[in-house]
């Protein structure tokens, strides 16, 4: 060959890479929540999975006019944006409004992302921020539940998914309240196998931990997840509820109970576990987890709502950046000299 | 005698990048034939340039010493082959920097007799005059750094050594030198071990092997002299095991004191086919004109390990190795450190282990997009130092320089690109790092 005509590349080392790459992470953890959201479709019937289609189309549509308008590529390539829509999706109610879940999922990604820079520098969980605002603006709908397996749920819609936009849904609808809502207004506890496997009311997705579980355990297995936030929540959950449960039965719920209801599944496995918003250091994500799992239980035995996990990780999430300065990894040297003999 | 070896060890943190390493490793080292030409830079090592000892016309002998050291950090060079002295001039280095370097025709029927010189004995040596004599072999670093070895064996006053650490890790992918020097030359590394024993005053000898290589580990631990206290130990194949602080941490558990150096913790590590070099040259009073280089990557058919000599242009090997018409890609060394070559007008030098060719076909495949730091923590997870490299990339897009070298320690990256490797984002981290420190020791030195 004639090696003097042959130019070539110059590039720094390594000159080779692991293959893994964000757009993969991202695809995957699409691909985990997609059971979830199927389950969601089999409880709920069509209402679950109109809101779940809305909430994706909003968020992805956002991102990518929001890019066009700003001149630059569009980003929905990564996928980020799929998980927000999803995630954020399966937190809702399956009889809320669709223009309202549209409004949601545009103000998830504008506000909870692209404001602060896009995918890397968002500081909360995108999803989360759209699930806040939803609450805050419109109360009543996002906490008006309806009953799972209902005989008619795949050709009848509750009457207020349809309602047209800035006007006030009706809920004629037979509508339930939630194991936690039961638990703390009229301390009923529901059973934990329903729990578990999702045969009771709730959010879209929040209801079967056992799918949830697994998507977990598919993307720790892949590592691209850290399981060690799951982890901490779940264990500082149990130790404080058995404790609380331990000293007043009749009033504090058990651990298992405290686990599997309302949405502590899917927030801890798949929302704090958002890899921008969550500190980095293997300390770092313990005291993060714990404080989670302390503000889920404190909100929901004394607080004004059933739910805390979404502010408990959205309080969580603010306080990262700063879990992160003060569990700096001790760097290789600075210790001191070890001596051994 | 058959040996059981327990694979323990390790140090935490790390990456395990494909080895690559089954084409070459079986393959005995070759002889390669003799340039028609051959380069040989006065700069082939850390520290001072050698003086040049030859004017241009000049007849020298293969093994004759024709630069000397200038200076304690600095080492002599030798004539790869029996030849005469074409120019002393200027050529290009890997990265196209000219340096100053003598230019050698060697003789083409000239039976290539080595001239003997004035032998060492280890036992009766001083400590001084091994280290001399080192440091006029022409010794450095072979395992790539081309630290001259004889600085880091003159122990500082009020310092001690109490292990010798023989480093045949290996840990980057693709090379497979120091696997076919252990295979190879076992008795010139005891040989060689007792002359570093002598000088630094160890009291005991390990060599330290990854998992991967336990052919080597099996024979060399068969093969250790009757009294000497030597030992081999087994890592698990981890990157960048074969660091210095790495392999200190894995083997004995101490850490080198950021800024220090391995004899602050009583060690000094020495590559093994450094060791090797030692304990075939001193004995003869030669010094170094070849070194074993593996030849490897998907862009040449004739893979292997070969003698090369020193001062071979790479030109002149890449032909010899069958190189492919799409390479596109050569770099030397291995992938996770290795220095990409712009052009191939430049010798191969003492600290070169690797030649690896890449075609079009590894490069092209996929062009890495570049995302944002999505803050995985791979990188925090991968750094053999305990550094924060998401927080440094960060910090080195904005330019806040100064910040990363007083709050991230910046100067404890020894670039080893495990950060780089394992980054989903592909943000070229490490080059974003010898960028920063390139530009604060300019501002240190301007200051
Ligand atoms: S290149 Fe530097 S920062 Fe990156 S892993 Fe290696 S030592 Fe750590
Ligand atoms: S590996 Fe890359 S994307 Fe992940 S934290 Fe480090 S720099 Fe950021």
């Amino acid at each position: 060959m004639n090696l003097t005509q042959k130019t070539l590349e110059i590039r720094t080392s390594p000159h080779i890479l692991s293959g893994m790459s964000t757009d993969t992470i991202m695809r995957n953890v699409v691909y985990a929540l997609l059971p979830v959201a199927a389950f969601a479709v089999y409880a709920f019937g069509l209402a679950a999975a109109l809101v779940i289609s809305v909430s994706t189309i909003s968020t992805v549509l956002t991102e990518h006019v929001l890019c066009r308008l700003t001149k630059k590529e569009s980003t929905i390539g990564d996928w980020s944006a799929a998980i927000t829509g999803l995630l954020y999706g399966l937190t809702l109610p399956p009889g809320l409004p669709l223009w309202m879940v549209f409004c949601g999922g545009v103000i998830a990604i504008a506000l909870g992302k692209f404001m602060f820079g896009g995918l890397g520098y968002n500081p909360f969980n995108p999803a989360l921020v759209g699930r806040a605002v939803m609450q805050a603006a419109f109360p009543v709908a996002i906490t008006t539940w309806h009953p799972a397996f209902t005989t008619d749920r795949f050709y009848n819609l509750p009457d207020s998914t349809l309602t047209l936009p800035f006007m006030a849904p009706v809920f004629k609808a037979v509508t339930t309240a939630t194991p936690l809502a039961q638990m703390k207004f009229d301390h009923k506890i529901a059973d934990s196998y329903d729990l578990a496997m999702g045969f009771v009311s709730g959010s879209t997705g929040e209801t079967c931990a056992v799918l949830i579980l697994l998507g977990g355990a598919y993307l720790a297995w892949r590592k691209m997840m850290n399981w060690r936030i799951p982890a901490a929540i779940f264990l500082t959950v149990i130790v404080l509820s058995e404790f609380f449960h331990y000293l007043k039965p009749e009033i504090y719920p058990d651990s298992l109970f405290m686990l599997l209801s309302g949405g502590l599944m899917l927030g801890a496995v798949f929302m704090a576990t958002d890899m921008v918003a969550s500190p980095m250091t293997s300390r770092g994500v313990m005291i993060y987890g714990a404080l989670i799992g302390i503000l889920v239980v404190v909100i929901r035995l004394w607080g004004g709502l059933p739910e805390g996990v979404m502010y408990a990780i959205l309080i969580a999430n603010a306080a990262s950046p700063h879990i992160d300065r003060l569990v700096q990894p001790r760097v290789y040297g600075t210790g001191g000299v070890k001596r051994k003999t | 005698m058959e040996t059981t070896i327990t694979v323990k060890k390790t140090f935490p943190h790390g990456v395990h990048p494909p080895e690559a390493k089954e084409e070459t490793h079986h393959l005995k080292i070759r002889r390669f034939p003799f340039a028609p030409v051959m380069i040989l830079p006065l700069s082939q090592h850390t520290g001072k340039p050698s003086k040049a000892m030859v004017r241009e016309g000049q007849e020298v002998a293969r093994g004759q010493k024709i630069a000397e050291a200038d200076g304690f950090v600095s080492v002599a060079l030798h004539a790869p082959a029996s030849g005469i002295i074409k120019r002393i001039a200027l050529a290009p280095n890997p990265v196209g920097r000219m340096t100053p370097s003598i230019y050698l025709q060697p003789f083409p029927a000239s039976s290539q007799e080595v001239l003997e010189g004035t032998p060492i004995d280890p036992d009766t040596a001083s400590p001084d005059e091994i280290v001399k004599a080192i440091q006029d072999a022409g010794i450095v670093g072979l395992g790539g750094a081309a630290f001259p070895t004889h600085v880091k064996l003159k122990i500082p006053e009020g310092k001690f050594v109490d292990t010798l650490i023989i480093n045949g890790v290996e840990c980057e992918p693709y090379l497979t030198t120091d696997h076919r020097v252990m295979l190879e030359q076992k008795d010139d590394i005891f040989m060689g071990i007792r002359y570093l024993m002598k000088v630094t005053g160890a009291q005991r000898t390990i060599i330290g092997i990854e998992a991967n290589k336990l052919d080597a580990a099996q024979e060399l631990s068969a093969a250790i002299p009757a009294g000497m206290p030597v030992s081999v130990e087994v890592f698990k194949v981890k990157y960048p095991q074969g660091a210095e602080k790495m392999l200190i941490k894995a083997l004995l558990d101490r850490e080198v004191p950021s800024g220090g150096l391995p004899v602050d913790v009583h060690t000094v590590v020495v590559n093994v086919a450094t060791a090797a070099e030692i304990g075939r040259l001193l004995p003869h009073g030669r010094g170094i004109m070849e070194r074993v280089i593996t030849i490897t990557g998907p862009g040449v058919a004739k893979k292997g390990n070969y003698w090369i000599p020193i001062g071979t242009p790479v030109r002149y090997v890449l032909e010899q190795a069958g190189a492919k018409d799409n390479i596109s890609l050569v770099f030397l060394g291995g992938p996770m450190m290795g220095q990409a070559v712009s052009n191939l007008d430049f010798p191969f030098t003492k600290g070169t282990s690797g030649l690896v060719v890449f075609t079009e076909a590894e490069t092209n495949s996929k062009p890495q997009k570049i995302y944002p730091c999505i803050h995985c923590a791979y990188c925090v997870d991968a750094c053999p130092m305990f550094l924060n490299p998401s927080q440094m990339g960060i910090l080195a897009k904005k330019e806040r320089y100064e910040e990363m070298a007083e709050q991230y320690n910046l100067f404890d990256c020894f670039e080893c690109g495990a950060c780089s490797y394992v980054c989903p984002s592909h943000i070229p981290l490490v080059q974003y790092f010898r960028v920063a420190k390139g530009i604060l020791r300019e501002k240190k030195a301007a200051s």
